[in-house]
């Protein structure tokens, strides 16, 4: 195997010698020369920019057609509704710029392509043009920011809500701990020096107001219509709670708390009617079935969005939304840290 | 006063060098080819070194691209090139994966894009540019290649360790990358990324102290700042951004080498590691993301502006007008430099940093997007009405216009905070990035390699190979980075060694494919550029003096490359660069040296 791959470098070198050289030789027989460009090859520079134009700007929309419908399904939480609706005035505007201000470029790379004899216009500047572009812009993104800020104070703005439910998500290499407080509805104080075995999070075994704490893994249940208050944590590396679905993300970082809230406005079952999510599925579904796998149904997911290590890639959870009700339900079947460690 | 200094400076160095012609001939191969302190031969060292390391990063993309496209497919390819133990029967390694994933990302970012692109081109073109013999010391512009050559050593060392390179993504955030614990890579091959990167900020110090100095203080007769070529304030501005961002990157790295080897606490706290708790407390990864980005972002534009100072160069003399706007271009390049500095929590909206905070960064990282749009108009007005002339480099050049739009508008979104809030760290991101610095500033490289390749080796380069070149790298370009904005919108996080463990990406297999046979494809393509470079400077056709009839100082020189540029007196400088298809003039180029008419104003009045 080695050995062709070296008589085929040999044979691939000895081959482009003998081609350079007879480039070189037709080079004598030819008049003008190997750089300067030619009326023809503005020509036909000129032209392929125009039809490249075209391509892109084509390919763009093939693009939207084919994978728009990849795209996450519409926010399933409040404030990201607004996201989303921000993210379309946002992105419609942007790309209207990028598809007028390509066609510009592209027309423009054709229509003034050289010409023997043709005389450029002399032209250094305008202030009134440089004005236009300087003040328009300046106001679009007046506009962009004021609304974009305004979201971001809600959003971010400590919650208040005296019915919310708080969750702490612990991250460490390579899995997603979710932590309820319990009865006494106050999550326990943490020492990062009594991790072991039994105690994985680290909570203060001296603090009482953990032991009600309800620790879960791999799957964890939030209410609908309930604000959400998520605190994380790490125990070793950064990493980032993503829950995309709910246009929330915010990193866990070793040493400090941080948080993010949001409230989910449709239960996994809701979501698994909707008719975007439907066809999303479907798509997924008939890949998994080319490869040979199962089908599966639609679930919100927690990702880990900050490189955390070798299986930063699969550091997941799985999120159910539930009617009030059935999160009660599970949630009183879970069991307490007290009862987990004692065992 | 100025003048009269730089006058009596420029004519101090002219003697000096008139003296140096007649030891020419006595100059050793070392002292010629390898600790050479003439700007040109320095300038090809920077230049070919990059290529190499650009090489390595453009492998290691197609390696881990091929992983995403096809994960768990076994190619000897990958076998061939990792081995045994990083390619196990032809299937990547993660580790590796994310070693691949950060050292392609530093040595682009660092190597390619930063010392190539500004040792290349600073080097070359601001002793040629502003009418100089050399850079004001040619022997720190020595020590900045050499220790540039040393870190790209030790980085490519780091390659062939044990446990691997850095892999802890290029921005190396602690803790991952100050524990030996959280993964292989941030054992030696963390050190040794830490070490070749402070001797990389010592080589661009070194450099754009130089670069600094030079073209403040050893301007010809009559190159006044506002003469000179937009690339001279291109590169000033970047050498500025760079002195003053790059020793920020030096504390932040000390701070981590202490971290990892001394036992302090700058970026560590309550961490569990390793089966333990470290003692390490009071500590915060944050003040590290802080550090960091205060270079990184400034880097941004550091990579960017050069490029933007060649292209404007290129679009001018081969649209055969004088550039739209000049002054308003150095305004717009000013403030994007300036503003650069005050952007860098926008790369941190989502890390615990006070929201309010973010909220300033919103604000300032939204200005850019003023200037830039001006120079991006600007642009596009100079081919309005103009005689265009297609050499490799305008096709380049006109790439980057168009690059520098379509990944500047994501950077509207991604500067918004709540809009950032889901798509940072996925690949619409990356998508943003490699299209708006990566595509932009390498087409802008490309685009200086061609124009000033006479300028260097004193041979053209083939036309028709840089056609081929430029039309396939700027159609696989669009095909590798444009449908990951796709990705990015499904939710898929960057650096995610493959996207089969959550069946919510499992119908992304196509895009990732596709994006992957055009990063085959590109990287194949860029094989006939190598080829036509390389075949170029020994038997390319040799330049005449002035190929592209072009105003500035460095075609009036003789193509020799002798010490001191021009063998007589210096050139004086009696207008701007672009008088280009001046009414009433006879030629539709006037260079810099031809005095003004009586009458004529300079710089574009009538």
């Amino acid at each position: 195997m080695k050995l062709l791959i070296l008589i085929g470098l040999v044979l691939l070198i000895i081959a482009v010698h003998q081609l350079m050289r007879v480039v070189e030789l037709s080079r004598q027989f030819k008049k003008g020369n190997e750089w300067t460009v030619t009326d023809k090859d503005n020509s036909f520079n000129g032209k392929a920019m125009l039809l490249f134009g075209f391509a892109f700007i084509g390919f763009f929309f093939w693009q939207i057609n084919r994978w728009g419908d990849n795209s996450l399904p519409g926010a399933a939480s409040e404030h990201g509704l607004k996201i989303d609706a921000l993210w379309d005035y946002n992105m419609y505007l942007v790309s209207f710029v990028f598809v007028l201000t390509n066609a510009v470029l592209f027309y423009y790379a054709y229509k003034y392509k050289g010409k023997k004899g043709i005389q450029a216009t002399f032209l250094a500047h305008d202030n009134r043009l440089e004005m236009i572009w300087t003040i328009v812009p300046a106001v679009v993104l007046a506009f962009i920011i004021i609304f974009g800020l305004k979201y971001w104070n809600d959003i971010t703005t400590r919650s208040t809500d005296s019915n919310k439910v708080t969750i702490e998500l612990y991250a460490k290499q390579f899995d997603w701990t979710a932590r309820y407080p319990g009865k006494d509805k106050v999550l326990g104080s943490t020492d990062y020096r009594q991790i072991d075995g039994g105690n994985s999070v680290g909570l203060d075994t001296l603090d009482a107001t953990g032991h009600d704490d309800i620790l879960i893994k791999n799957e964890f249940h939030i209410p609908v219509n309930r604000e959400i208050e998520f605190k994380m944590r790490s125990r070793d590396v950064i990493h980032s709670a993503f829950m995309p679905h709910f246009r929330a993300q915010m990193n866990c970082v070793p040493g400090m708390v941080t948080t993010f809230k949001f409230t989910p406005n449709k239960t996994t079952s809701e979501m698994r009617k909707d008719p975007y999510v439907i066809q999303l599925m479907a798509g997924i579904n008939e890949v998994r079935t080319k490869k040979g796998e199962e089908p599966v149904e639609f679930d919100y997911t927690l990702l880990c969005n900050k490189i955390c290590g070798a299986s930063h890639y699969n550091m997941q959870m799985t999120i159910i939304v539930d009617t009030e009700k059935d999160y009660k339900e599970w949630l009183s079947k879970q069991k307490q840290f007290k009862t987990l460690a004692s065992k | 006063m100025a003048n009269t200094q730089t006058i009596n400076l420029s004519e101090h160095v002219g003697h000096h060098d008139h003296a140096h012609d007649h030891d020419e001939h006595e100059e050793s191969f070392v002292s010629k080819y390898i600790f050479s302190m003439d700007h040109k031969m320095i300038s090809r060292q920077f230049l070919i070194t990059a290529i190499v390391m650009a090489v390595v990063a453009m492998t290691m993309s197609i390696i881990f691209r091929m992983q995403l496209a096809w994960p768990g497919e076994k190619f000897a390819f990958i076998n061939s090139v990792l081995g045994d133990k990083w390619g196990k029967d032809g299937v990547l390694d993660p580790n590796m994966y994310l070693a691949l994933v950060t050292i392609h990302g530093t040595i682009m970012v660092f190597f390619v894009l930063t010392g190539g692109l500004s040792g290349t081109f600073a080097n070359l073109l601001i002793p040629y540019q502003v009418g100089a013999r050399d850079m004001a010391s040619g022997f720190l512009n020595m020590l900045s290649y050499w220790f540039f050559f040393l870190s790209s050593i030790i980085m490519i060392g780091s390659l062939f360790i044990e446990d691997g390179p850095a892999s802890g993504g290029w921005t190396i955030y602690p803790p991952l990358s100050a524990l030996p614990e959280a993964m292989p890579g941030s054992k030696l091959g963390m050190t040794l990324w830490l070490i070749s990167m402070t001797f990389f900020i010592v080589s661009s110090l070194l450099g754009g102290i130089n670069y600094i100095v030079t073209i403040i203080n050893l301007r010809t007769k009559g190159m006044k700042m506002t003469r000179m070529p937009l690339t001279m304030w291109a590169i000033l501005i970047t050498a500025i951004l760079g002195v003053l961002s790059f020793p920020v990157l030096v504390s932040c790295v000390v701070l981590l080498i202490c971290d990892r080897s001394l036992g302090t606490s700058f970026y560590l706290s309550d961490i569990y590691i390793g089966g333990r708790p470290l003692d390490n407390v009071g500590g915060s990864p944050v003040l590290f993301e802080h550090l960091f980005w205060f270079l990184g972002h400034p880097e941004v534009y550091i990579v960017l502006l050069p490029a933007l100072g060649i292209t404007s160069e290129i679009i001018s003399t081969s649209s055969r007008k004088p550039i739209f706007g000049y002054r308003a271009m150095i305004g717009s390049m000013l403030a994007i430099g300036f503003l650069s500095f005050i952007v860098w929590g926008h790369h941190m909206f989502l890390t615990g940093m006070n929201p309010f905070l973010g909220s300033v960064f919103v604000f300032t990282t939204l200005l850019i997007a003023i200037p830039s749009a001006v120079k991006a108009f600007n642009y596009i007005t100079t081919l309005w009405k103009g005689n265009i002339q297609y050499t490799p480099a305008m096709l380049f050049s006109i790439g980057l216009v168009s690059s520098f739009v379509t990944g500047g508008v994501t950077g509207i979104i991604l500067a918004d905070s709540t809009l950032d809030i889901n798509v940072h760290d996925t690949y619409f991101v990356v998508a943003h990035f490699h299209i708006v610095m990566g595509l932009s500033a390498i087409f802008g490289m490309f685009a200086g390699i061609y124009h000033w390749f006479p300028k260097m080796f004193l041979r053209m380069m083939n036309k028709k190979l840089g056609y081929l070149h430029f039309w396939l790298t700027f159609v696989c370009a669009y095909g590798v980075f444009f449908p990951m904005h796709f990705i990015g919108l499904a939710g898929v996080p960057r650096r995610y060694y493959t996207n089969s463990a959550f069946p919510m990406f499992d119908n992304l297999v196509d895009i990732n494919e596709i994006v992957t046979v055009f990063a085959i494809l590109a990287a194949l393509a860029q094989f006939v550029f190598i080829f036509n470079f390389f075949y170029s400077i020994f038997r390319g056709e040799k330049a005449p003096q002035n190929p592209w009839n072009s105003n500035t100082l460095e075609w009036t020189n003789p193509m020799a490359n002798i010490h001191g540029n021009w063998p007589g007196p210096l050139p004086v400088v009696h207008r701007w660069a672009y008088d280009y298809s001046k009414p009433g003039a006879e030629n539709d180029f006037i260079p810099q040296t031809v005095p003004l008419l009586e009458g004529e104003h300079d710089g574009g009045g009538h």
